[in-house]
């Protein structure tokens, strides 16, 4: 299942804490978070790499969609 | 090169600058400081008359420049905001309070402990206790809400407002106020502070480096990625402070520092409890203030009207310790904080959803 966050316009380090919470509950989930700046798009890659996840980041425009999957 | 790469030689940069620029002639420990210099500048607008406190350092200014012109050159610039600008208008005020009850932003605290203060010690556990603080709430779901774009003009006006500062600092007009005598009156050249501002305002753009992130990526995931510049301002502050005789270990006799441990760690509490309401230490703001991050600027507003304050109603410190105002403001502050945490904690209420409803549609 494709769980979905948008995490858009939110200060450090409520981004990496959204993504913490999803990938505590349903780990085994894909999950796409939806970000629009590069300082919370870094910090959950680093987050969600580090926590031994397969992360890839698409730019949308403006904002950056970043797929993590186990 | 990589990120962390990146952010360990941002730190190292930040921390030599620091202590050259002490040697090039600021005051001692404060080579560069958020707190320090944005009181400063309150002072050379002549929004308090503390008259050995007044100058416009060029360094704050540069910082927000600095991320402004790397920004925009890297496409991250974005005018953004509509989270809270009130509310982090009053944090980044008591932000101030405590910073200047300290004696130091929690950049200066590191330089301070660099240079062998130990009464940056009790400051350290407090900043740190103060962001730990702050997390309960974030944890529990605070958040000042989403920020969103805007006409790109909204943010070059913090960018602007730098400009203009550098630009009286260098016309000097006569309602302009530069101290005689002071920690105000020590000042690196122009051109140098301004370059290191520059510097580091760039550098600090490209880590994100940040003083309360660093230890609160800790507390939170586990991460000493932001850390590591902490480490590196220290460490060359450190290797320059002993490579040029400046490191003196001990309590007594600390430039522009006061040994009153409990006001050196509730003072860095507050600082650390404010940065973490506010997502980034003052350097932070400044930094965000360059990209665009309008809420950042109205954070930076609240920490000059926090300056003025301090100082017009005897609140910051001296190298004499804190009186009863700092204490009353620190603790006020600490209360206030505490209550706008609370009171921005997003509540869930259950809402049991009923498929056939027995209630009545129409009347």
């Amino acid at each position: 299942m494709l769980k979905k966050l948008d995490a858009r316009g939110f200060s450090c380090p409520i981004p990496v804490m959204m993504t913490k919470k999803a990938l505590d509950e349903s780990p085994d989930e894909h999950l796409e978070v939806l970000v629009d700046n590069p300082t919370a798009r870094d910090n959950i890659f680093r987050y969600a790499k580090n926590s031994g996840f397969k992360v890839e980041i698409i730019e949308a425009g403006e904002d950056f969609i970043i797929k993590i999957t186990r | 090169m990589d990120q962390k790469k990146i952010v360990i030689f941002s730190g190292i940069a930040v921390g030599a600058l620091a202590v050259l620029l002490t040697l090039l002639g600021n005051p001692p420990n404060m080579g560069i400081c958020g707190a320090c210099f944005i009181r400063d500048i309150a002072g050379a607008l002549g929004l308090h008359r503390a008259e050995i406190v007044q100058y416009l350092r060029p360094e704050i200014p540069g910082f927000i420049l600095g991320s402004f012109i790397i920004s925009l050159f890297s496409g991250e610039f974005r005018a953004r905001g509509g989270s809270a600008p009130l509310t982090r208008f009053v944090i980044g005020f008591f932000v101030m309070v405590g910073a200047l009850v300290f004696l130091g932003c929690p950049l200066r605290m590191v330089l301070r402990l660099a240079a062998g203060d130990l009464n940056a010690v009790p400051a350290f556990f407090g900043f740190a206790a103060g962001i730990y603080y702050g997390l309960f709430f974030i944890k529990k779901g605070y958040s000042l809400g989403r920020s969103y774009k805007m006409p790109q003009g909204n943010g070059y006006i913090m960018p602007a407002f730098a400009f203009v500062l550098l630009v009286l600092a260098v016309l000097a007009p006569s309602f302009i106020f530069f101290s005689e005598k002071g920690p105000g009156s020590m000042r690196a050249p122009f051109l140098a502070a301004l370059a290191a501002g520059l510097i580091v305002g760039m550098a600090a753009q490209r880590s994100r480096l940040c003083m309360q992130g660093g230890i609160r990526d800790i507390f939170l995931l586990r991460d000493f990625h932001l850390f590591s510049g902490f480490i590196g301002i220290f460490l060359a502050a450190l290797t320059l402070n002993l490579a040029f005789g400046k490191f003196q270990l001990g309590f007594a006799n600390q430039p522009i520092a006061h040994s009153m441990h409990l006001w050196n760690f509730l003072g860095m509490f507050l600082v650390g409890f404010g940065s973490a309401l506010l997502g980034g230490c003052p350097l932070r703001q400044c930094i965000l203030a360059g990209e665009g991050d309008t809420d950042a600027g109205m954070a930076l507003l609240g920490m000059i009207a926090g300056a003025a304050f301090s100082h017009n109603f005897g609140i910051a410190a001296s190298a004499n310790g804190v009186g009863i105002n700092s204490q009353v403001a620190v603790v006020l502050g600490i209360i206030l904080l505490s209550f706008i945490a609370v009171s921005n904690m997003a509540f869930e209420i259950p809402v049991r959803k009923e498929r056939n409803s027995s209630y009545a549609k129409e009347a």
